[in-house]
């Protein structure tokens, strides 16, 4: 498993995080579209870093099987944590001045996503996934 | 990095050329204001053919600024999307661009002249109808 991680420490860090995941996504094949799907997904979490919590990590891997190609993301800080992430996840709901966008938005960006949160520490985990040509 | 943004007759032409950082972001849309109101622009045109994401928060950017050079009395038009940016803004919520689009720099420019020419009529109409009709 071959894999880059970035420290998210302020706005220049989420471009970095976002160009490594468009980079590794068209490295393992994915067109344009998912690259773009990806990077914009990795922007919105990796921005929720910075806004909420100051500073985490942005990890990516290629978790690839012998059916699949996959590139994994986490996105984790040390922040306070969402206090009710069923909140969080509609379209609309911030509690900054966001849009409310972010989140649900990220999730119709991927193949996978999921998101845990105690108050300390928050993981964002999402994955585009891609039937491998035989 | 500054933007530079180009004066054409009564119209401002802007290119975004790199990805920028949110400060950055903030940063383009003060001088667009700025030079809007320093030179009495009609309108201005971003081209966005450079840029391969528009996350929610430069969508934000780009709206709130289209909104708020239409406060000063300017029109906006947004040209050179990328289709992949296109599709990802749409699956995110459609709700994130509201601002006038155009394919390319050519039609940009000739959907903002007919913006301002548009604008200009209305008004004109507006004036001449108001002592007539009594209303409003």
């Amino acid at each position: 498993m071959d894999g880059v991680q970035i420290e998210i420490r302020d706005t220049r860090d989420i471009i970095a995080a976002r160009s490594a995941g468009r980079d590794m996504a068209r490295d393992r094949g994915f067109g344009s579209a998912d690259q773009t799907r990806l990077a914009t997904a990795i922007s919105e979490l990796t921005r929720n870093v910075i806004q909420y919590a100051s500073n985490g990590f942005c990890t990516l891997s290629d978790l690839s099987n012998e059916r699949d190609i996959i590139v994994h993301v986490v996105v984790e800080d040390s922040g306070p944590g969402i206090e009710d992430l069923a909140q969080a996840m509609e379209f609309g709901f911030s509690t900054s001045k966001g849009l409310g966008a972010g989140l649900p938005g990220t999730k119709r960006l991927v193949s996978s996503f999921e998101i845990e949160s105690v108050p300390g520490h928050t993981v964002a985990t999402i994955e585009l996934t891609k039937r491998k040509i035989i | 990095m500054k933007i530079p943004i180009l004066k054409l007759k009564d119209i401002l032409i802007t290119s975004i050329q790199i990805d920028l950082t949110d400060e950055e972001a903030i940063e383009f849309q003060t001088d667009v204001l700025a030079k809007v109101s320093e030179i009495d622009a009609n309108g201005v045109v971003i081209d966005i053919t450079a840029l391969d994401v528009v996350d929610s928060f430069m969508a934000r950017v780009l709206n709130n600024t289209a909104t708020m050079v239409r406060l000063l009395g300017a029109e906006v038009v947004l040209c050179g999307m990328q289709p992949s940016v296109a599709i990802t803004l749409v699956e995110m919520g459609r709700e994130l661009i509201g601002v006038e689009t155009a394919l390319n720099l050519d039609q940009a420019v000739d959907n903002i002249n007919e913006l301002i020419k548009s604008r200009a009529t209305t008004a004109l109409k507006e004036r001449r109808l108001e002592p007539w009709m009594g209303c409003r």
